[in-house]
């Protein structure tokens, strides 16, 4: 993860998110890095507008009547609207549940004539993990997705695996965590970390991810704080806030 | 490690980095393991397996190659793979306690945030192919895939010690060829549902075949070598790089430091294929350890040694209750608390149970040893030479 010196300074002095709503503390350093969106930036500043599609697996979502609402693609479209009123912003959540990096991979052709986005967050490696997909191979897939949305003129988000303790002893996940933070610097796209984001959640007791309970409450509370997350991130690293204060002077 | 090649008398160094090895392994495996910050994967490329992997090869050249001097081929042969089949056995063995572990977790666990991880149990739906391939060593489960390698290194031991016997060092040779062409060609074991072995055998064969050559006198030849300031100041500047580098791994914002040309040039670090910056990060902490630590080392004998000693002697049974004691203490995490303190507490816990196991084997050992009307064992005793091979 790339950053300067002052975020660091800045991270280490104020944890917790600016966006509004109940905290989700998250270091800044896990947010911001220095990889610039800049099709996000464009689009914001001539069109006025933001069309995000996140494509991934089934931890994109959630289950139930009041899943699509409460997931956090949708949560992240109500933490952009929010925070950037007057701007047009859509978020197509694009789940393919039980879908391989190489399969996802192969649908970004289509999915950019389909949708124009702006901004693609990829979320993917769970699926890879547990079929234990060769780490080479699932590299190969990142690199070739990556490579179809920038050619298409899409900014890229990876979005890297949940933390799971009650599954992790079966599932390996630190070769793919690895591979993506590789693959991300090499391609200069923003990675959110939510392997990490979620291991800091635990450990600060922010959340018991431990719990084994049925009911949607602990799902929704952290699909919010990806959302939101998810959106400083954008902001961030689209440089909106700077962009945003310049249209009001 | 210049231990020589006929003596009876054994390297207690072995025995010691095995049983350190064996802890290590163990701390590793209990996933979200604050305590397994110690370990050495942390501040460097290579890990506990390495050595593992070495010492095996070490002592299984060094046990089996007296016997097939002393009573031929075949005879030894038998014995290595009587060896691979004990191996097998506790791997399946293994296997049956994780599928304890994870069909309690398939029943227990319901929470919708992860259903999509919960698509880790789908090879319960069809356990006619899973525990077959299971059988076969297609089927791995994660952090179980030491032992097959293993099992597959002794398979192929018998013609390999032969030659080494024969003409050592193109023994050697011929691993390192096959290292070098399995890097080349992507040669590694087909596994079940897809992908390749996580250990590839092809290549991590140059570890055990190398830990076997200095078993048999390849040791002594690099003495020269082993002692020159020279190399030992290569290798702890190797330790150096390979410690600023990881470091950039864990604090955050160290990445940059890291030129773009360095990161083209080292990364991946491929672990499936023992990549080479791995093996020589092994090669330097062997070489820094043989300086510090000579074989008539007085602590090797202090008692406070003896603990992982004794581990180390008795490599195959202490690695299988690690596992399973890695196992139990995730249990232990997720059914009563995953703080700090229970971390700490399964950890230690962990490692006494390892001790008092490897205790009890040696006590065991001694009264076969003193039974009245017992003869003087004639089978080759692996643990002479310093653990089991």
């Amino acid at each position: 993860m790339r950053m300067g010196i002052v975020v660091l300074v800045a991270a280490l002095l104020l944890p917790t998110l600016a966006l509004a709503g109940p905290p989700c503390e998250i270091p800044g350093y896990l947010l911001y890095g220095n990889n610039h969106l800049k099709r996000v930036a464009a689009s914001v500043k001539d069109a006025r507008r933001l069309t995000i599609a996140v494509i991934g697996t089934g931890s994109s979502a959630l289950a139930g009547p009041e899943g699509p609402s409460s997931a956090y693609p949708a949560r992240l479209e109500a933490a952009l609207k929010q925070h950037l009123p007057g701007l047009a912003v859509k978020v197509i959540p694009l789940v393919r549940s039980r879908q391989t990096a190489d399969d996802l991979a192969k649908g970004m052709a289509k999915l950019l004539v389909d949708e124009k986005p702006d901004l693609v967050i990829w979320q993917t490696g769970t699926i890879d993990a547990i079929r234990r997909i060769e780490p080479d191979d699932f590299r190969t897939a990142l690199d070739e997705g990556i490579e179809t949305l920038q050619k298409g003129g899409a900014d890229v988000i990876l979005m890297n695996m949940q933390y799971s303790p009650r599954t992790d002893f079966m599932l390996a996940l630190g070769p793919y965590a690895d591979v993506m933070r590789f693959v991300a610097q090499q391609h200069e796209v923003p990675l959110f970390d939510r392997l990490a984001i979620m291991h800091h959640w635990s450990d600060t007791g922010e959340f018991d991810l431990y719990a084994s309970g049925r009911d949607n409450v602990l799902a929704s509370r952290v699909h919010d704080c990806i959302g939101r997350a998810m959106a400083s991130m954008i902001i961030d690293a689209a440089r909106l806030q700077e962009s945003e204060q310049k249209v009001a002077q | 490690m210049h231990a020589p090649a006929v003596t009876t008398g054994r390297d207690l160094r072995l025995d010691l980095f095995r049983g350190i090895a064996l802890w290590l392994i163990f701390l590793d495996h209990i996933p979200s393991n604050l305590v397994a910050w110690v370990t050495i994967r942390n501040y460097g490329f290579s890990d506990a397996t390495e050595i593992f992997v070495f010492v095996s090869g070490y002592t299984a050249a060094f046990v089996y190659g007296r016997e097939m001097r002393e009573r031929g081929f075949v005879i030894a042969g038998a014995h290595i793979l009587r060896r691979a089949w004990q191996i097998y056995v506790a791997h399946v063995f293994l296997f049956a306690i994780y599928l304890a572990e994870i069909t309690y977790v398939a029943s227990s666990f319901e929470n919708p945030l992860y259903a999509e991880e919960m698509n880790i149990l789908d090879f319960l739906k069809q356990p006619d192919v899973t525990i077959i391939q299971a059988l076969l060593l297609k089927f791995k489960p994660a952090n179980m895939d030491v032992l097959p390698l293993y099992i597959i290194l002794l398979l192929l031991f018998p013609p390999i010690l032969w030659l080494l016997r024969l003409q050592s060092t193109a023994a050697l040779a011929a691993s390192a060829l096959l290292y070098v062409l399995t890097w080349h060609f992507n040669w590694n074991m087909p596994s079940y549902p897809s992908g390749y072995w996580y250990f590839n055998p092809f290549a991590w064969q140059l570890l055990f075949v190398f830990g076997a050559w200095c078993a048999l006198g390849g040791a002594e030849r690099l003495t020269q070598v082993l002692h020159s300031r020279l190399l030992l100041a290569i290798a702890a500047l190797y330790l150096l790089f390979a410690f600023f580098i990881t470091l950039t791994w864990h604090v955050p914002g160290m990445g940059q430091l890291v030129p773009h040309w360095l990161e083209e040039l080292i990364y991946p670090i491929d672990k499936v294929n023992l990549d080479v910056l791995r093996f020589a990060h092994f090669l330097a902490l062997a070489i820094v350890t043989v300086h510090f630590v000579p074989i008539d080392w007085p602590g090797l004998k202090s008692r406070w040694l003896w603990p992982a000693i004794a581990c180390g002697q008795h490599s195959l049974e202490i690695f299988c209750l690690g596992i399973f004691l890695s196992f139990a203490a995730h249990f232990a995490m997720t059914e009563i608390s995953a703080a700090f303190w229970m971390q700490l507490l399964t950890s230690g816990l962990g490692i006494l149970v390892m001790v008092a196991g490897a205790g009890l084997l040696t006590w065991y050992k001694r009264a076969e040893g003193q039974k009245p009307g017992s003869k003087p064992k004639k089978m080759p005793d692996a643990d002479l030479a310093g653990g089991e091979a």
